[in-house]
């Protein structure tokens, strides 16, 4: 079986899959050695849940609710469910995820190592703060329940730590209350950068959910143009008839059948895609949608990471400090990326707030965040990734790693300085490929 | 069914069914060998939903107790109408052919056990006119083949054995499910070269319970197992004994 992450690029073969069955059993030992990692969905983009040359300690089975209290709202579950099972479980009894990435199918384990972000990061801050407690094996065996109060180390380790800290085996989540199902939207147009960040800011206090698409083709006096959304989860008054599982929604299990081939995205398609898209949205300006398709706009296609082909494709999502030299950093991200010749599919902006993460490593700091997609086109796009990290360096930002594939090991060196107190917490039997990379050791 | 009883709890296969059982709002008595697993597979069946859930840790092989198992499981739940018997190994079939004491192994849990457990429940049953016993055999049942005739054999009397007790309950009522499933991806088969006809745990549960529910009598799941044990069970034996199978 081979194990890939979510962008396809690094492809690594020469890994073994261990699956994980049972919380109370010890982890797996890989026969002839080799290091170990957690793999949930395999929905980071890069080599941060991959381990060439080592085992990964597969969770798909570790999928089973421990309990959940609807009076409270806390959930606990073991590490493999995924966030679409949890939404299942809970959103027709009046409860929602406090907060959630762009896509529901990742696991619980995977939310916690990579210390997720949603669009509702200036409220809310990361999923990590949203999970009281966790336990956390290690390959000695031991075992450690971690909260702010027990193990508090081992607890801001292990958030936003990258699977490299041990196995988590469950977690408690505190949930948040949902009236109804649907998200009270409305929609911008924006015309630059400046326009973004005039409205993110005056948006901060009113909104829960923020986020900005931004046409990547768009330069010059028009870079960042695009759409900016915001919403709150529509007040009870709106829908008098109790929820119930008929308002799971049924969407279509559209997916895509197979590799496109790799000039599918190019610049033509893209413009057009992103031209549709603008005056698609644009007619509908208030509303009400439901959280699905606000939420996961995505997901309603699965493996839509094939339309990038066989090579698969890079992410790239930084955070830059909203002053004059992020904006700048920002502007000239922007710029090199619709230079470039390959065009981002998706672009998304989005201001992050100052609620802090208990994760050592957490990577949402106060300022813009930005994402990018590039088809895999080989050294060229690698050359434009690592010019992108470069650029964010510079200005004082950094690079998520669940988003990763190329960035230097000085520059992880600069973007995470509580590095070195965490390596301390790294088990020695884990290991990923990113971390590797990242260390200068492959 | 709504108070069930489930044998082989932990297996893949059973966990998935009694997630769907759970979700209806079902009673569940749940058996396996392992207390701390069983406790794993009841905490989830709690929270999605299941009205009422008990377990108990047993060792199957061991038909003294089958009796008052049953009996236990009818006072915690208050009644029974409906068990599905999910337990069974798949065995190591050189092993089988070097040694009779492996194959009796496999003879015992997957054939043994299984009589042993629906002759106290099919007499339930039949006195109360009412309940549905649904039972995993195999394809591996329909035609024995080199690669794996003891556990095949263990399967093919077990389907037989549900036949004559189908045809002895059907006059009172009770619906006897033979499930056959084709290759399941479960701990069961982990080292077994994975292939386009392996199915999830979740589909073939998804399978019993509409099978359970339209009481039928016999299924093979995915179905597209039907057609080929059809194609597979008509090839002459002069022709099979030489193909490698």
């Amino acid at each position: 079986m081979e194990l890939n992450s979510w962008g396809r690029y690094p492809r690594v073969t020469e890994q073994r899959a261990l699956p994980v069955t049972w919380t109370t059993e010890p982890l797996p030992r890989p026969a002839g050695g080799g290091s170990l990692l957690p793999y949930g969905q395999g929905r980071s983009y890069g080599d941060s849940c991959l381990n060439a040359g080592g085992s990964l300690l597969t969770t798909a089975r570790l999928d089973r609710f421990l309990d959940f209290n609807p009076a409270t709202g806390v959930l606990r579950c073991e590490s493999g469910v995924t966030l679409d099972a949890i939404l299942r479980l809970v959103s027709w009894q009046g409860w929602f995820l406090p907060v959630t990435p762009g896509t529901k199918f990742v696991s619980v384990g995977g939310a916690i190592a990579n210390d997720v972000h949603g669009k509702n990061h200036h409220r809310a801050g990361t999923f990590g703060r949203h999970v009281p407690r966790f336990e956390l094996v290690r390959s000695d065996g031991s075992r450690r329940e971690c909260s702010l109060e027990q193990n508090r180390d081992w607890y801001e380790a292990t958030i936003g730590g990258l699977g490299l800290t041990g196995l988590i085996t469950w977690a408690d989540i505190q949930l948040r209350r949902m009236s109804n199902p649907y998200i009270h939207q409305e929609t911008i147009p924006l015309s630059n950068v400046d326009d973004f960040l005039k409205l993110a800011m005056e948006s901060e206090q009113d909104y829960d959910f923020t986020v900005a698409w931004v046409d990547s083709l768009g330069r010059g006096r028009n870079l960042g143009k695009g759409l900016f959304y915001r919403g709150n989860h529509a007040p009870p008054q709106f829908d008098a008839v109790p929820l119930s599982k008929s308002h799971l929604s049924r969407r279509s299990g559209l997916a895509v059948p197979f590799d496109f081939p790799g000039l599918a995205i190019n610049r033509l398609s893209v413009a057009a895609f992103n031209w549709l898209y603008y005056h698609r949205q644009r007619l509908n300006r208030t509303g009400l949608v439901h959280y699905d398709p606000f939420f996961y706009p995505l997901d309603g296609v699965h493996r839509w990471n094939r339309i990038y082909g066989r090579r698969g494709f890079l992410q790239f999502q930084c955070v830059v400090p909203a002053n004059d030299a992020g904006t700048a950093a920002l502007k000239e991200i922007l710029d090199r990326g619709a230079r470039s010749g390959m065009p981002s599919f998706l672009t998304v902006l989005k201001m992050f707030g100052d609620v802090p993460s208990p994760g050592m490593m957490s990577f949402p700091k106060r300022g813009m965040t930005l994402a990018l997609d590039f088809a895999n086109r080989g050294e060229r796009t690698y050359r434009l990734v690592e010019e992108l990290d470069r650029v964010t360096r510079e200005a004082g930002g950094r690079v998520y790693p669940a988003k990763d594939a190329r960035m230097s090991p000085e520059s992880f060196a600069a973007y995470y300085p509580e590095r070195e107190r965490f390596a301390k917490y790294v088990d020695p039997a884990f290991s990923s490929s990113f971390w590797r990379r990242v260390n200068g050791a492959g | 069914m709504k108070k069930v009883l489930v044998l082989g709890a932990t297996s893949a296969i059973a966990q998935s069914t009694v997630r769907l059982l759970a979700a209806r709002g079902a009673a569940l008595y749940l058996v396996g060998r392992n207390a701390e697993r069983l406790d794993a597979v009841a905490r989830d069946a709690r929270t999605r939903g299941a009205s009422k859930v008990e377990t108990e840790a047993l060792d199957l092989d061991d038909l003294a107790q089958h009796e008052a198992l049953v009996e236990r499981a009818t006072v915690a739940l208050g009644g029974l109408d409906g068990a599905l018997l999910a337990h069974g190994i798949l065995g190591d079939q050189e092993a089988a052919q070097r040694s009779f004491a492996e194959a009796e192994k496999v003879l015992r849990t997957n054939f043994l056990s299984a009589v042993s457990l629906l002759t106290p429940l099919a007499n339930r049953f039949e006195a109360q006119k009412a309940g549905t016993l649904v039972v995993i055999s195999s394809v591996a049942g329909d035609r024995g083949r080199q690669s794996n005739y003891v556990y095949g054999a263990s399967k093919g009397a077990l389907s037989v054995f549900l036949q004559g007790l189908r045809n002895r309950l059907a006059r009172s009522g009770v619906a006897v499910v033979t499930v056959k499933p084709g290759f399941v991806d479960t701990p069961m088969t982990a080292d077994v070269k994975k292939n386009a006809l392996f199915a999830t745990p979740d589909k073939v549960a998804r399978g019993i319970v509409r099978a359970a529910d339209a009481r039928k009598d016999e299924v093979y799941l995915p179905g597209f197992w039907g057609p080929i044990m059809f194609a597979i069970r008509g090839i002459p034996e002069r022709v099979f004994k030489r193909m490698r199978l």
